[in-house]
């Protein structure tokens, strides 16, 4: 494969006040070696990006949200950063006290990789790597997949421009004892980043992988993320996106699992930056006898909004999925969530739960929830439920009249209500890593509440 | 040195319940409050410790030197007061250990940390004197535990955070004999020449285990009559109507 073989870039308009950034700088590919059928996904993806509309506020997918809050006009790809923006972003680069891989992204560029914790014959590789190496397997399953939750104009955009990423295949019976973990960050004004993560196991397969996005606060930046998890019969993925931009960025994770025959998948999101994060997570259960636990913290601040859009499809008969949903929403924040479950024809015996919980922490803020189910199939058990609560008065009492301030009090219960959900990752180091990371948002809650 | 309450007012915001209580617990002394429902005794532990529900209208709640009135409700209980609560509440996610670290925490000035060993070692001896399981430290703040095990609970935060006064509303309640006498056990380990204590009952039973120095009868807002142990006796073979015909006579 050359670059010779690439669509030939476009050159960039000049810029515009109305729109000089993602809605019209096309993607450059002139130095990529990747292989050709790549470039046309690519390339038909732009076109597709640039056909499609902004979603609207009336579609039913972004009821309560509002695509808008994604402004593309004043957002350029991230170009390379300098040293010293790599090394602070590196240096900051903290989560897992125990890692099998560690790989760091600044905007999309590589800048460490780390993957002599890992067993031999698994591949674990950045994807501009993995293209070249195995392109067979990516051209089976990279991008394959159907935007079934409202952003295909935003898939696009992330086919158009990805380079950056994870790629991880565990072959049949190989169990990867550590996490491997990825951190992508966002350096400098107005930049855009498209962070990919594809992982991939083969029959009996046991891994795990952690992924976090980050950038500093007073910086706009977006990240428009797809993570893409493929259990195969038998096997065990974990799967954890970890969301800490600052304030003033965009966060979007359009995420599917398929879970393979008795396949177990567990995914996480922990919401925990951004000025506004949408998250879509799409479960394909279409292995008899399939798992998939889909769990979520977020706890919002200021006018943080949090967008959350899943859906549960069980294609297959003897599946189950359960769903856990948690925010703790502060000041004028507000967070919403709409999640389907669709159990097909023939899915016989599913099993499908979904809750959303919300804990409000003030009076300002706000939380919709849109539960939905629809069940073509016979014998099976499901359950949907969403409620939102002020914190107990009755609890913080009982706290403060053992003498705990009330910051802490309110700490202590808002984070007892966010760790049920993280205690079904039933993982000790990834759990232990969630919480240093809510508690560095507690700190900040603790820093705007002095002020 | 006392907890000293003096001529206080105060209830819900359309009611006024507390009629001009007076009372003084020294340090040493264990007091028990009488009465008969609706008189005003679970009203008047939960205005000592800052309830929003209840508005204080005038008076006095004086800690020693400090005016409990002006403090927050975490302020009176590190400045040294401690309700043992008539139903306790539970804290989902938040284990009962981690909820004692929390509370001894904030009595250690800033940035100041608990020692692990010395906290884990004091929490088993005082939870072995009360016969609860080990496994009440990982479990959240009396969520599904009985009635006997909250309030079991509830004694051993008193021994954990060893207050200089100590309320106990209606601890009795809701107790089979075999808890009331672990129960006691506690509260009778916890009496020193340093502490005071109030214990808010209805019944004399409590008072067959820990004995009294002093027992007041609270009938509308007010103590109407006080007395030593004997009166306690006294309540439980005629009942609280005689009082009230007292008062009546003396008006």
């Amino acid at each position: 494969m050359s670059a010779t073989l690439a669509p030939t870039p476009q050159i960039s308009p000049m810029p515009s006040d109305t729109a000089s950034g993602l809605e019209l700088i096309s993607p450059d590919r002139t130095n990529s070696s990747a292989p050709q059928w790549f470039f046309e996904r690519s390339a038909n993806a732009w076109g597709e990006f640039q056909k499609l509309p902004v979603p609207s506020i009336k579609d039913e997918s972004w009821r309560y949200s509002n695509a808008k809050r994604i402004s593309l006009n004043s957002i350029h790809p991230a170009e390379a950063a300098n040293e010293h923006l790599e090394a602070a972003a590196v240096a900051a680069s903290e989560g897992l006290a125990t890692a099998g891989a560690r790989f760091v992204f600044v905007n999309d560029r590589l800048v460490v990789s780390e993957t002599q914790g890992l067993p031999e014959g698994v591949v674990c590789l950045p994807l501009e790597e993995a293209l070249q190496s195995h392109s067979a397997l990516l051209e089976e399953h990279f991008m394959k997949r159907e935007s079934f939750l409202g952003s295909a104009k935003f898939a696009s955009l992330h086919l158009a421009h990805v380079k950056a990423g994870v790629v991880v295949f565990v072959p049949a019976q190989m169990e990867i004892e550590n996490p491997i973990e990825v951190f992508h960050w966002i350096k400098g004004a107005n930049a855009a980043i498209f962070p990919h993560t594809l992982v991939i196991t083969g029959d009996h397969a046991k891994v795990s992988v952690v992924d976090h996005y980050r950038s500093d606060d007073g910086v706009v930046g977006l990240s428009c993320a797809v993570s893409d998890v493929i259990a195969g019969n038998g096997s065990s993925i974990t799967y954890v996106a970890c969301q800490e931009l600052g304030n003033e960025g965009q966060a979007l994770h359009l995420s599917s699992t398929t879970a393979q025959k008795d396949s177990l998948v567990k995914s996480f999101q922990a919401q925990l930056g951004a000025g506004f994060s949408r998250t879509e997570s799409v479960s394909n259960l279409v292995g008899a006898g399939s798992r998939s636990d889909m769990l979520s913290v977020s706890m919002p601040i200021a006018d943080q909004v949090v967008d959350q859009r899943t859906l549960q499809r069980h294609l297959a008969p003897h599946t189950f999925s359960d769903l856990l949903y948690k925010n703790a929403l502060y000041d004028r924040s507000r967070a919403i969530f709409s999640g389907l479950i669709h159990v097909f024809e023939g899915a016989h015996y599913t099993d499908a739960y979904q809750t959303c919980r919300n804990l409000l922490n003030s009076e300002e803020a706000e939380a919709s929830s849109m539960p939905g189910l629809e069940i073509n199939a016979d014998q099976v058990k499901c359950s949907h439920g969403s409620a939102s609560s002020p914190v107990s008065e009755e609890e913080l009492f009982y706290l403060k009249a053992r003498g705990i301030p009330d910051a802490e009090a309110r700490r202590l219960i808002v984070l007892g209500f966010l760790k049920n959900a993280l205690g079904r990752l039933e993982n000790e180091v990834v759990e232990a890593m969630i919480i240093a990371r809510m508690e560095e948002k507690f700190a900040r809650i603790a820093v705007q509440a002095a002020v | 040195m006392s907890l000293k309450i003096t001529n206080l007012h105060a209830g819900l915001p359309d009611r006024e319940i507390l009629k001009g209580l007076n009372l003084e617990v020294k340090p040493g002394e264990v007091h028990a409050i009488m009465g008969p429902n609706g008189s005003g005794k679970s009203t008047l532990s939960k205005v000592m410790a800052g309830h929003d529900d209840y508005a204080v209208t005038s008076g006095e709640v004086m800690l020693d030197d400090i005016n409990l009135l002006e403090l927050s409700v975490d302020a009176r209980a590190r400045a040294g007061l401690f309700l043992a609560f008539q139903y306790p509440h539970e804290i989902p996610g938040v284990s009962n250990a981690n909820f004692l670290r929390a509370a001894k925490k904030a009595r250690l000035p800033e940035g100041e940390e608990i020692d692990a060993i010395k906290f884990y070692k004091e929490m088993y001896a005082r939870m072995d004197a009360l016969e609860m399981d080990r496994s009440f430290t990982s479990r959240s703040v009396n969520e599904g535990f009985s009635g006997g095990e909250k309030k079991r609970n509830e004694i051993l935060q008193l021994m954990m955070l060893e207050p200089k006064y100590a309320v106990l509303d209606e601890t009795d309640s809701g107790l089979d004999i075999d808890a009331l006498k672990i129960v006691a056990r506690g509260v009778n380990a916890m009496r020193s020449p340093d502490r005071g204590f109030l214990l808010i009952t209805h019944y004399q039973r409590l008072l067959d285990y820990i004995q009294p120095d002093f027992v007041h009868v609270l009938m509308d807002g007010k103590i109407v009559h006080s007395g030593g142990r004997e009166l306690a006796l006294e309540l439980e073979a005629k009942g609280y109507d005689w009082l009230k015909e007292e008062e009546l006579a003396t008006a």
